[in-house]
């Protein structure tokens, strides 16, 4: 595949531009903002006031803006991303664990949202009217209407009242004397409700936009022309229809890709999932400010990449883009 | 304006929230903040037409309830005394629209008996009358917020659709920034940069301005759009050829295009806004105790105890839901080009 340097480069800097862009403006509110970390100290009478300005000074809190952005772009070039005040370290390494625990909630999930949903939208595309597309059309709207919040807690509700569910985190307490396999399936236990109620609340979406764009195309004459040349109407539907979907299906399925850190927030604070949303809400309810800051980037960085690999993907497929990018 | 009819259920029921939200001091029985800590989280009230021997009795009445003694949380009706709901009652004082004082409630029953239609808080407080006064909140700051974004989406697409050049490239490439971030999480990171601890009014109005701002984006680029092509049209340029002003071809023959879209934009914000509001009032970021908020009221719901035994503490969701699918079935009717 020939390739366009300069598509790519102009893509790159404008997310450079971006991210740089997101970092300054959460540094202007975090000026603006009255209070901090330290605040809270100041109002115990046991603390000196030598102790509160001393710790400020250390964590350079009392240097002006400017200083401070330099001393975090400084913190994020040795890796570090700031440092925690809650939890005593570097910014970097507390984000790491927990942005793992989400991708394995929200990769599981989008896998299979995708695969649920493609077929299923072919399926009631093709069988329009039937009673599964009314179903499915039901399903979807009612959804669609119902916050994840409702969602989630409906399920831990369902769980609870069954009991066949544990009730949120990410393994049970004891796993010294587990094998590998218990080990896994005790973690695809903690797993099943979350993925549920993101797949819940994913699937609607991905489900609508296959079905619409694939009754557009099955209107088309040359779908006609291919099923009155007797082919198979798997075929048709999957070798000839579906391809021609996959356009705007790129552009949603790279809204799931940048999504990846940022979807489930919600969710991992109701079922208590160890992920990125509790870390962030903790940050933000401490005012713990460099990990708030550093989430946001860490999410404003997977959704650039996400739009970059969905462009990128979209160049890969379609051809017209190519030739309008190399002209 | 032309309204039809597979609509006017949803769009009447909408008014009739709203209006019920607003009329709130008159048909909640109680206060928000009234409390009754001997009777935390017990069901909904029992409104019986016949007494225990199958006597009938108008009007409706209930029982006092009591706690069953030695079990915590449990409660009887104490069937020795019969309390009729009166309507049109004088009891707690309120503010109608915060000029015109009152204290006529539409119906209630005379204490020590305490009529909850919806069950009450750990609190003890009347979730029925908490669910009219938190609508006030939740409702309007959707409404509100989506008029504020709306206005802004407005303002800055058409000022950079019409006059393009260097100030289009400034508003568009502001306008990625705002479209590229996650939209909870801008949300959560305005409001961690924000005070945690101010009162209901001002985080109403705190959460009515972040919420407005940050949802500009994207009705913004659409707006920028049409007014793009709309600028075009041969009678736009006519006009201005005749010598119009800028503001006059704005008001008078570009504004009136964007009206379909700010309208469609209008039915899929306000649900995400009252959605946005609800969330971090639920996550406690948003309107704080003792005010009602439809986010506030679901919060008790995190912990599991509430959660397995008080199904009644749902009804500010089943309520939410009702809500969206209205805006849904108006969003749809809209997108199909419902309105003329």
């Amino acid at each position: 595949m020939e390739f366009n340097v300069n598509y790519l480069v102009r893509r790159l800097s404008q997310s450079l531009f971006l991210l740089a862009g997101v970092s300054v403006l959460s540094f202007v509110f975090l000026e603006l903002a009255p209070g901090d970390f330290f605040e809270e100290m100041r109002l115990n009478p046991q603390i000196p006031a030598e102790t509160v300005s001393s710790l400020k000074h250390a964590y350079s809190l009392d240097q002006p803006l400017p200083v401070r952005y330099w001393r975090w772009l400084e913190s994020v070039a040795r890796g570090e991303f700031g440092f925690s005040f809650a939890y005593g370290s570097p910014v970097a390494p507390l984000i790491r664990i927990r942005a793992l625990n989400t991708l394995v909630l929200t990769g599981t999930c989008t896998a299979l949202s995708w695969a649920i949903a493609v077929p299923l939208g072919v399926f009631s595309a093709h069988r329009r009217g039937s009673t599964l597309d009314r179903v499915c059309e039901l399903g979807t709207s009612t959804i669609l209407a119902t916050p994840d919040l409702l969602l989630a807690l409906g399920l831990l509700f369902l769980a609870l009242r069954t009991g066949w569910f544990p009730m949120g985190g990410m393994s049970s307490a004891v796993r010294e004397h587990y094998g590998h396999w218990t080990e896994a399936k005790d973690a695809s236990w903690h797993l099943f409700l979350p993925v549920v109620a993101l797949v819940l609340s994913s699937l609607p979406v991905i489900l609508k936009h296959v079905r619409a764009t694939m009754l557009d195309v099955l209107a088309s004459p040359y779908i006609r022309a291919a099923e009155l040349q007797g082919i198979r109407p798997a075929r048709v539907l999957f070798r000839h229809a579906l391809p021609a979907c996959v356009n705007p299906l790129i552009s949603l399925f790279s809204l799931s890709l940048a999504s990846l850190l940022s979807a489930s927030l919600l969710i991992e604070v109701v079922m208590s999932w160890p992920g990125l949303g509790p870390l962030l809400l903790e940050a933000i309810l401490a005012r713990d400010v460099y990990v708030v800051i550093g989430v946001v980037m860490l999410s404003t960085l997977a959704l650039v990449c996400g739009c970059l690999l969905g462009d990128l993907l979209l160049y890969a497929a379609d051809p017209r883009i190519r030739h309008e990018g190399a002209a | 304006m032309n309204v039809p009819r597979g609509i006017r259920g949803p769009l009447s029921l909408l008014v009739v929230v709203h209006i019920s939200a607003l009329l709130a001091g008159f048909l909640a029985p109680y206060n928000f903040v009234d409390q009754d800590r001997s009777l935390s989280l017990s069901p909904p009230s029992k409104v019986h037409l016949s007494d225990s021997q199958g006597k009938p009795h108008w009007p409706p009445f209930v029982y006092r309830l009591i706690e069953r003694p030695g079990h915590f949380g449990e409660y009887l009706e104490d069937t020795s005394q019969r309390y009729g709901i009166g309507f049109l009652v004088r009891s707690s004082e309120y503010r109608a629209f915060g000029v015109y004082s009152s204290n006529i409630h539409l119906f209630g029953v005379s204490p020590p008996a305490r009529l909850c239609l919806m069950g009450t808080d750990s609190y003890g407080r009347d979730v029925f009358s908490r669910l009219l006064y938190g609508g006030q909140i939740s409702l309007f700051t959707g409404l509100l917020a989506a008029g504020l974004s709306l206005f802004l989406a407005t303002m800055l697409g058409t000022v950079a659709g019409y006059y393009g050049h260097w100030i289009d490239a400034t508003i568009m490439r502001i306008d990625e920034l705002f479209l590229a971030l996650p939209w909870l999480y801008l949300l959560l990171g305005l409001r961690a940069f924000l005070p945690l601890r101010i009162s209901p009014g001002q985080a109403f109005l705190l959460l009515i301005i972040v919420i407005g701002i940050v949802g500009w984006a994207r009705p913004g680029r659409l707006i920028r759009g049409i007014v793009l092509s709309a600028k075009e049209r041969t009678y736009v340029r006519a006009a201005r050829s005749f010598g119009a002003s800028d503001s006059y071809v704005i008001v008078h023959h570009i504004l009136p295009q964007t009206r379909s879209v700010i309208l469609t934009q209008a039915a899929l914000l306000i649900p995400q806004y009252m959605l946005a509001e609800v969330t971090l009032s639920f996550l406690g970021l948003g309107v704080g105790e003792p005010t009602a908020s439809w986010g506030s009221m679901l919060a008790p719901l995190q912990s599991y105890h509430v959660l397995a035994s008080c199904w009644w503490m749902f009804f500010p969701g089943l309520v939410l839901i009702t809500i969206f699918l209205s805006y849904g079935t108006i969003l749809r009717a809209l997108q199909q080009g419902g309105f003329s």
